[in-house]
Formats: structure tokens, sequence, C-alpha cells
């Protein structure tokens, strides 16, 4: 029974991302970012901190695309294309967890906010405001100079900031399907606050909910790509952020097109698709779009 | 005796002071009978099943000098001890606009499971099995319990409902409003099929039905409640409340409704509308819109007086019974009651 929730679930979200051109375009995008990932210690060529001599022995320094380097090197003759595989694996991890962990929060907190009103609501929406008076750069900024340089750092600063939107939505969202009779009912029928909360209201918010889940992935990625740019990333980890703020810091922004374009062009492609995705569950969580 | 209440009030606290959304019902339900509550719409029918359902907002005040049904105290029951041990094994629901009490995410048939699972250790194809049985026992095709609510229309909603509140054998079942928002002939077939249902069980059966229909009240029930601002007035035998009312307000409801063995009658609505639940009325609450109203009506609250056995009534004027009745078909009495009101 358990398998066939899963596939008839998998199944609607396929059927909804497919419904819209966008969507097939996004999710396409996502995946292939998402095997990239998986199978970049496979494919690179080089390890990211590897210096590279060409054919002659000489130091390949700041080379442009060529059949000896694919996509070029950096200005310390390193791999961009190994470089890229590897950013991509950080890059789509961060966004993921920190985009899956801050939908957690948010969920929670909106649902039980909203469902049990009074007090709780008071309590967990106060502090949503308080989060939301929370900047996120000085904020990691503070983490780092506390704790030290770390990937899991830059997540935990993601995931504290980003849930607080989805938090306030899904909460008027329990607010309206609390009312409704249904509830009521499941009420009277005996069924416990929790189950009515994880039973009744969330699957009637679920397409709110994945519309969220992509809307954080999206916002983690960036907010990844901006910490790693000034600097506050992972050193041990390259990001897309992280080759942008190698490519600054190297001071030969005006001339290497080739070592700037790939991570610009993939941080936008990959926040381009998530919002396409997002798009997609828009519309099935509210068909009067699709008119227009 | 099934469901047995004495002086229940649900009292709700506002801004503006405390509404008596229910003030003081007695009543009690037989074992094996329908029980007919009627009223207009906000006299606190929903309140009072609501209460006894424990589905009021805890801002609520409930308080009442006895709740009690099959002799098991209601009162002194958590609210976890009253979910597991009461709630839809003794006393189930089909809520009021049963048509949207469906979740629309859900197969039809999972959420009578699901019922049957939260109270029993019933296995699933167990509860499967059973919710099909339900689903024939109700008029419906088994197949459908694999259908979504909205695939269903609202006859068969309701049925859904009703076949789910028969789900664990309860001995009282609780209908609000049952047949709202149905065509006349889906209400019929519905009515029809719950009498047969009721003929068909083996163990009692007590419906309690609330509606504002009194057509509805009349052909399902054994005895009838009229309900009036938070108060109930006057209960009876059904036929006894049709044939001989005693309370001014069931007089008058009467006569604001076609009856078929006088068609032509033109028909008399009583002048004025229900007291504000906030205000504190000592008297009657009907007094300001009774046609035969004296000072002493003002003064003190009614009590239940039994005028036969099984029937009781919240006046303190029976004794002119029947002047009223011969007056009460006058329309002229009605409206003098406005001028004065």
């Amino acid at each position: 029974m358990k398998l066939e929730t899963i596939k008839e679930f998998l199944l609607t979200q396929y059927r909804i991302i497919i419904s819209n051109k966008f969507g097939i375009f996004g999710a396409v995008i996502i995946l292939f970012f998402c095997l990239i990932g998986l199978l970049a210690p496979l494919i690179a060529p080089n390890q990211t901190w590897d210096t590279l001599r060409d054919a002659s022995g000489k130091l390949a320094l700041l080379r442009p695309p060529s059949w000896e380097f694919l996509m070029g090197t950096t200005a310390m003759g390193r791999d961009i294309l190994s470089q890229m595989l590897y950013a991509t694996r950080t890059t789509v991890l961060i966004g993921l967890v920190s985009g899956l962990i801050s939908i957690f929060i948010g969920a929670n907190m909106g649902l039980l906010s909203g469902y049990y009103g009074g007090k709780v609501d008071e309590i967990l929406m106060r502090f949503t405001d308080i989060i939301y008076g929370l900047p996120f750069l000085p904020f990691l900024i503070v983490l780092i100079a506390l704790f030290g340089r770390s990937l899991w750092f830059v997540i935990i600063a993601i995931c504290c900031i980003v849930w607080r939107t989805s938090a306030r939505v899904i909460r008027s969202q329990t607010l309206t399907i609390k009312q409704r009779q249904f509830t009521l009912a499941a009420k009277a029928r005996g069924c416990s606050n929790l189950r009515i909360i994880y039973g009744h209201i969330m699957p009637n918010i679920l397409p709110l909910l994945l519309l969220y889940t992509a809307f954080n992935i999206a916002w983690s990625v960036l907010a990844e790509a901006g910490a790693s740019f000034l600097g506050f990333g992972d050193p041990n980890n390259l990001s897309w952020g992280g080759m942008l703020y190698n490519l600054w810091i190297s001071g030969k922004i005006r001339t290497a097109w080739w070592w700037f374009a790939p991570p610009a062009i993939c941080i936008v492609l990959l926040v381009s698709a998530l919002v396409f995705v997002s798009r997609a569950y828009e519309e099935a969580a509210n068909p009067r779009l699709k008119q227009r | 005796m099934s469901l047995r209440i004495k002086n229940l009030k649900t009292h709700y606290r506002i801004s503006d002071g405390i509404v008596k959304a229910v003030d003081g019902v007695t009543l009690h339900i037989k074992e094996d009978e329908v029980f007919g509550l009627a009223g207009e719409s906000g006299c606190g029918k929903s309140t009072l099943i609501r209460t006894i359902m424990r589905l009021i907002p805890r801002t609520a005040i409930v308080s009442a000098d006895e709740m009690s049904f099959r002799g098991q105290d209601l009162l002194s029951l958590s609210d976890k001890e009253y979910r597991d041990q009461i709630l839809w094994r003794k006393i189930s629901l089909v809520p009021q606009s049963a048509m949207n009490s469906l979740n629309p995410v859900y197969r039809v048939g999972k959420q009578i499971t699901e019922v049957i699972q939260t109270h029993t250790d019933m296995g699933k194809r167990e509860a499967m099995e059973l919710s099909e049985k339900l689903f024939k026992g109700v008029g419906l095709q088994p197949e459908l319990t694999l259908n979504y609510p909205h695939e269903f229309s609202g006859g068969m909603r309701q049925r859904a409902m009703i076949a789910m509140s028969l789900a664990l054998n309860p001995n009282l079942i609780v209908m609000d409003e049952p047949t709202t928002g149905l065509d006349v002939l889906v209400q019929e077939r519905i009515l029809r099929r719950l009498k047969e249902i009721r003929k068909e069980k083996k163990s009692a059966t007590s419906i309690f039905l609330i509606t504002h229909d009194i057509s509805v009240i009349a052909e399902m029930s054994d005895r009838i409640g009229i309900m009036y601002a938070g108060r109930i007035m006057e209960q009876a035998d059904a036929m006894e409340i049709f044939n001989k009312p005693y309370h001014p307000y069931t007089l008058g409801l009467k006569n604001a409704f076609p009856s078929i063995r006088s068609l032509g009658r033109e028909l008399i609505s009583i002048p004025g509308s229900p007291p504000n639940l906030i205000e504190d009325i000592p008297g009657c609450v009907f007094a300001f819109r009774c046609p035969f109203v004296i000072p002493e009506c003002h003064e003190a609250r009614p009590p239940d007086l039994e005028i036969k056995p099984n029937h009781l009534v919240a006046c303190i004027r029976t004794d002119h019974v029947e002047e009223f009745r011969k007056l009460a078909g006058d329309k002229k009495t009605w409206q003098s009651s406005k001028s004065t009101n």
C-alpha cells in the first residue's frame, strides 16, 4: 500500500510538472544538475585544486577554452571544468538540504500556529517576526566568526532565515482549511489534533507546500552564491559563488570570460528552473492562472 | 434512557457581554426513538449538539446539572476519554452540510475506514469490506468507495456521511440538518432509507434529528422539541405537538406552515424577530413576540410544566390554551402583538 501511495504521489507530481512547458524545462535542468552533482567525482578529469601543465610542461595559467582544457583554466592553473562539476555538487547539496530543512521548519511552524491559534499562534508568529528582523549576511558572518568557515554553517544560516516566509504563508492557508467543514467532521470522528493537522489539513495544502519548497531551494541557492561570492563560503567545498569569489580576488574578471560565464550562467539557470517548476505548482494550486 | 440532559448551558463570552446560545436546555432521548428538535436559524440548535459532541471552541462556557448517556456521566469524562469511549462508538454525527464534510483529497472509502480504524483494531481489509457493506446499506454501489468526494452528487455525499455515522453501530446518531440543500426527491429517498436502516438494525438506535424543516421532523420523529432563543419551549410526542400544541410559539409555527388538510389557508408568520441573546432576559424569551403576553411573563422564567405525561411546556398561561388555540388561527391576533411589541 505504501509503495502504491508513493507511486501515486510521484505520478501526480509528474502530471503537475508536465502540464506546463516551462515546468518541463525546469524539471529537466534540475534533474541535469542533480545528476552532475551525483556523478561529479566520477566524471571530473582533475581535482579542483590541481595545478595543470600543458603538453610542453608549462603551467597552464589563465588559458581560454581549447581541446586541451575544455573550459579553460583559472589564474592558478586549475581546471574550470572540474571546478564546475564539483561546484555543482556543492551548490545543489546546499540548495536541497537547506531548502528542505527550511520548508520543514516553516511548514510545521505554519501548521501548528494556524491550527492551534491563540497563545501558540502568538508565540510562534512573534518568533517568526523576530526572525524577519534578522539580516542574512551579518548573521552568517557572526556564525563564521564564532565557529569558523564551514559548509554546514552556511546551511544553518540559510535554514534559519529562509523558513520565515513559508511559515507565514502556510499559516494563512491553514487558517482557511481549518474553517472548512471537513475539519470539524474529522474532529467529530475522534481524530486527534495531530491527525487532523498532518492527515487532513496538510494534504490539502500540499501544492502550496511544494511551491514553497521550490521557492526555498531557489532562495537557498541564491543566498549561498551571495555568501560565497563575498568570501563566506567553505574554502574546502568550492561552489559556484566560490568560483566567482576566486575570480574576483584574482583581479582577472575583465579578461577571463570563460572563468566568469559558467558559474554565472548556471546560477541563473538553476534558480530560474526552480522558479519555473514552482510556477507549475502554483498553477496546480490556483488553476485560474492557467487561463491567462 | 439514551441521552439525558438537564439544565445545559453553553455561553460564549464576547467583548459586548455573554451570548447565551444555549440557556438551560433539559431533554432526554429514549432508547430507540427519533427525537426531533426544531427551531428557527440561530436558536442554538447547532450549539446544543456541538456541546454534546464537544466540538465547541474552548472559549465557550459549558455547565449542566446532568448530562449522561445510558447512565454514564458525560460531564466527568476528559476530552480524551470522551473521544475514546463515547465519540462514534456510542454517539456519532452526521454534520451540518454533510456535502462539505468529506475531505476532498481522500477517497471516500478511505475516510470511512479511517473512522473504523481509529476506534477499533480492525485490519485494513476488514475495514474496507465493512465500508463497502455500509455503502450498500445506504444504497450506494460498493465500488464508489474508491471515488473522490468531488465525483459524488450532493445526495451521494449525504448517504456517504450517513454510512460513516453507522460504521461502529452507535446507540445514538446525531443528525444536524441532514437534508438541507438537497432537493425534495433526494430528501425523501434518504429519509425513507434511514427508516429502513433503523428497522433492519437489531440493536436499539436512537436518532437526534435537528432541523428547521418542520416537514422532515414531522415525517421522522417520535417525539419533538421546539427550541427558541436557546431554550426549549415545548416537547411532546410528534402527533401531540401538531394536534394539541400548548405553547404560543408552537401555535405560531404551526400557522406559518402549509398543511395538506387545510389547503388555501392563509399562512400567518410571527411578527418580530428573536431576542438578542446577549441581553439578560429574566422572563420568558418569547414574551416579546407573544400575542397572549401578560406582565407576569416578563418577571420570571417559566418552568417546564408537565401538562401530561411526556408533554412539557415552558409557559405560565397553559390554563388558557383553549382560548389561545382559537385565537391563534386569526391573523389579527398576531398583528396586534406587533403593535404592542
